[in-house]
């Protein structure tokens, strides 16, 4: 099969933004180039917009099996291509958890069946995300994990965690693990602050996240095994990943949208679109996140999509479940938060968004627009200004705490190996 | 004064302007509760409902006498927040509404819930305590005690002392007191006090005496077992021995300070013995001042009720 890509704005070797043509067979990216090489392929008029390397999700649940009213694997995938991410992982906390190599395959079968866009699961670290013991890792692995992953739960046992980096470490897999101390997070349901003190709502202290991160990152610089770090919040954490990187940790870490783009003062009068884990943190935290983006120190951006259903939203803060529904929202942010600020060229952008977590999940074909890559590409419009319609969302999850807020930067279309899989209409 | 709230949710949604007017008419009803007959017609034709999440005896009876002697059918209602007993608001809401009740005194254990509840019902709510967050009608009894001995509020020097992090009604007074414009100390345990306090303007204090120190107005708190429990202090015994409000403390503050609870007191570790049957000590005119201040709370709804009403049908 045969598809150009015409008129894309692309990066040439030189660095400079320049029109091409991208020429595609079976999947695959043939050549970039000022003719159409092709004969006879399907033409898709980029009309001079950017076309960026798919983007690729580190942070995702899809709730599928298990949870399937909230998302599933159809509505995610749906979702995902309408946000421009060609591949996305998964949580492994569904139930029954991803723990094992038949539920490894599984989600593999019914993605293939499924879901319009690639879907690599990640296996739980744990049995059953228990954080008690060890699950069958190389098993996984064999089965077709990218990583592994404690879900949103922390593995407390330091030396199960340790053995954990140090066994993975045979196969190369990325640790990827959410910091939260549960004994200093509690049952706080918001960052631990001024905010939550005149919302008399119970506060996470950041002490949750970074004790977490810095014991996690002290593990992997006296062990073997590739530590990622999702879910980075707040500034000391980023400041201890910095230092930890200076020191030579291998180590690599994400954030999400939501933490460059809202401060805790979005809970203000209860908003539950709000409620998330970790929580909303402060305007110094954001600075020192897009700081982070800035200089390296944070890799990659992940979605960090935990949809839930909206009636579990309208009640008492307290009560409302945690979750937000960010994939659909994700590129815009970004686009408007670091790039037309400045922060981040779109290739630098891209790169948070594709190359990093490619590298970080060995993706080797993914990542990049050049010859011999997958063709997993999005077309951007950079210039689109809109307001953001959680309504018209195509995840199970029509809500966002930026429903209605004005954004610039729009996918328009995605291309799955070679395959339009969305395409504005 | 034009107070045309539907709601009663939080002193720190509301002017000083409009707390000083709550006081005022408070005052009037007071000359109603000192009267032989207590029945006044305000109320007459209207409903309200005590819809109690939590269990409490006082806060209701409190309320309860306030609606009967304005003449309103009082209904009480304790309900679980199990959503299959009525825990959820949202459907909550529009089932009273279509019982045709105008008030709904909520009290409920989560922050927000009665600004939730008035969000999806049409009756006029009053929060009766919601989580940690604020107690307004035990607040302005509070101040109404302070102003009926401190004549002003403003450069009044109030302490309050005790575990103001889980008190909704320390945040009710604080976020009121300093919109009337006193000047706020907070003393307690380190691991109860608010993060973030000092930065509204309230001073923190390590130590209780120096908190008190030109006090015109000392408040305790209720120190409750849980706090113990939660690893936030070690015990009451070295609780009592740093916060208590006794003699010496009182040492401390201005000649004529007064001493403050909102009750159940825990004689001997929150405030002792000797100050609470002292004259200094208002927690019975507290009591007398909470029923005043909850009829003047419905008093002014329902006028804003009926102008809007009124306004309505224009």
């Amino acid at each position: 099969m045969k598809t150009v890509i015409k008129d894309a704005k692309v990066r040439g070797a030189d660095g400079k933004e320049t029109l091409k043509n991208i020429n595609i067979v079976d999947g695959v990216i043939e050549s970039i180039s000022d003719e159409i090489t092709l004969s006879g392929p399907k033409i898709y008029d980029a009309g001079g917009k950017y076309a960026l390397p798919g983007f690729i999700d580190l942070n995702c649940n899809i709730c599928d099996p298990g949870y399937e009213s909230r998302e599933n694997i159809q509505t995610i995938s749906q979702s995902a291509a309408k946000a421009g991410f060609t591949s996305i992982t998964c949580s492994p906390l569904t139930s029954p958890v991803i723990d094992n190599k038949t539920m490894v395959m599984y989600i593999k079968d019914k993605a293939k069946d499924l879901s319009a866009v690639n879907i690599f699961p990640y296996g739980s670290m744990s049995k059953e995300g228990q954080g008690k013991e060890m699950a069958e890792i190389g098993e996984m692995y064999s089965a077709g994990i990218v990583g592994v992953s404690d879900g949103n739960v922390s593995i407390c046992n330091a030396n199960l965690m340790r053995n954990i980096l140090i066994y993975s470490s045979m196969f190369d897999l990325p640790v990827i693990t959410f910091c939260e101390n549960p004994e200093l997070a509690a049952c706080g349901v918001m960052n631990y602050g001024t905010v939550s003190t005149v919302a008399g709502l119970i506060g996470k202290p950041r002490e949750a996240e970074e004790t977490y991160i810095a014991r996690n990152l002290i593990l992997a610089k006296h062990n073997k095994g590739r530590l990622h770090i999702t879910h980075v919040s707040t500034q000391e954490s980023v400041e201890i990943i910095r230092y930890a990187k200076k020191m030579g940790v291998n180590v690599t870490c994400d954030t999400c949208p939501h933490y460059f783009t809202l401060s805790e003062n979005k809970v203000d009068g209860y908003n539950t679109f709000a409620k998330v884990n970790p929580p909303l943190r402060t305007v110094t935290d954001i600075a020192a996140i897009i700081e982070g983006l800035r200089d390296g120190t944070i890799d990659a951006i992940s979605t960090g999509h935990s949809p839930t259903f909206v009636e579990n939203k309208w009640s008492e803060f307290d009560k409302a479940d945690f979750g937000i529904s960010s994939m659909e929202t994700a590129f815009a942010l970004c686009y408007t938060t670091l790039v037309k600020t400045g922060v981040l060229t779109i290739w630098q952008l891209a790169e948070k968004l594709s190359k990093s977590p490619a590298k970080i999940l060995k993706l080797n074909t993914r990542g990049e627009i050049s010859p011999g890559m997958d063709a997993d590409i999005c077309i951007i419009d950079d210039k689109k200004e809109y307001r953001i319609n959680a309504k018209s969302f195509e995840s199970k999850a029509k809500f966002s705490p930026h429903d209605t807020d004005v954004v610039t930067g729009m996918v328009t279309a995605t291309f799955v190996s070679g395959n339009l899989v969305y395409s504005l209409a | 004064m034009d107070l045309s709230r539907k709601d009663f949710i939080a002193l720190k949604y509301m002017s000083a302007d409009e707390i000083l007017h709550v006081l005022d008419t408070a005052e009037t009803m007071k000359y109603l509760l000192d009267k032989k007959n207590k029945k006044a017609p305000h109320l007459n034709g209207k409903s309200m409902i005590l819809l109690f999440y939590e269990p409490s005896v006082r806060t209701r009876l409190s309320y309860e006498m306030a609606g009967q002697f304005l003449s309103a059918s009082v209904v009480n209602m304790e309900v679980s927040t199990l959503p299959e007993n009525g825990g959820n608001l949202k459907e909550m809401g529009p089932l009273i509404d279509q019982m045709g009740v105008d008030f709904i005194v909520i009290r409920h254990p989560m922050s927000g819930s009665a600004e939730l509840l008035a969000k999806y019902s049409k009756a006029s709510v009053i929060n009766a305590g919601d989580g940690l967050n604020e107690n307004p009608a035990q607040s302005l009894m509070d101040l109404l005690t302070i102003r009926s001995h401190k004549k002003d509020f403003k450069g009044l020097k109030v302490t309050i002392i005790g575990d103001v992090a889980h008190s909704r009604v320390s945040r009710s007074n604080i976020w009121g007191l300093l919109k009337l414009g006193a000047s706020l100390t907070i003393s307690g345990p380190p691991t109860l006090i608010p993060p973030g306090i000092e930065e509204y303007g309230v001073k923190v204090c390590k130590d209780a005496r120096e908190a008190a120190t030109g006090a015109d107005v000392i408040m305790s708190l209720r120190l409750k077992s849980e706090r113990q429990q939660a690893n936030l202090m070690p015990s009451q015994n070295e609780y009592r021995n740093f916060f208590k409000i006794d003699e010496e403390m009182l040492k401390c503050a201005n000649k004529d300070a007064i001493v403050m609870h909102p009750g159940p007191i825990n004689r001997g570790i929150e405030i002792s013995t000797k100050v609470i049957e002292s004259e200094r000590c208002l927690v019975d005119d507290q009591i007398t001042n909470g029923v005043a201040v909850r009829m003047a709370q419905l008093y002014i709804l329902s006028l804003g009720n009926a102008k809007r009403e009124t306004e309505g049908k224009k």
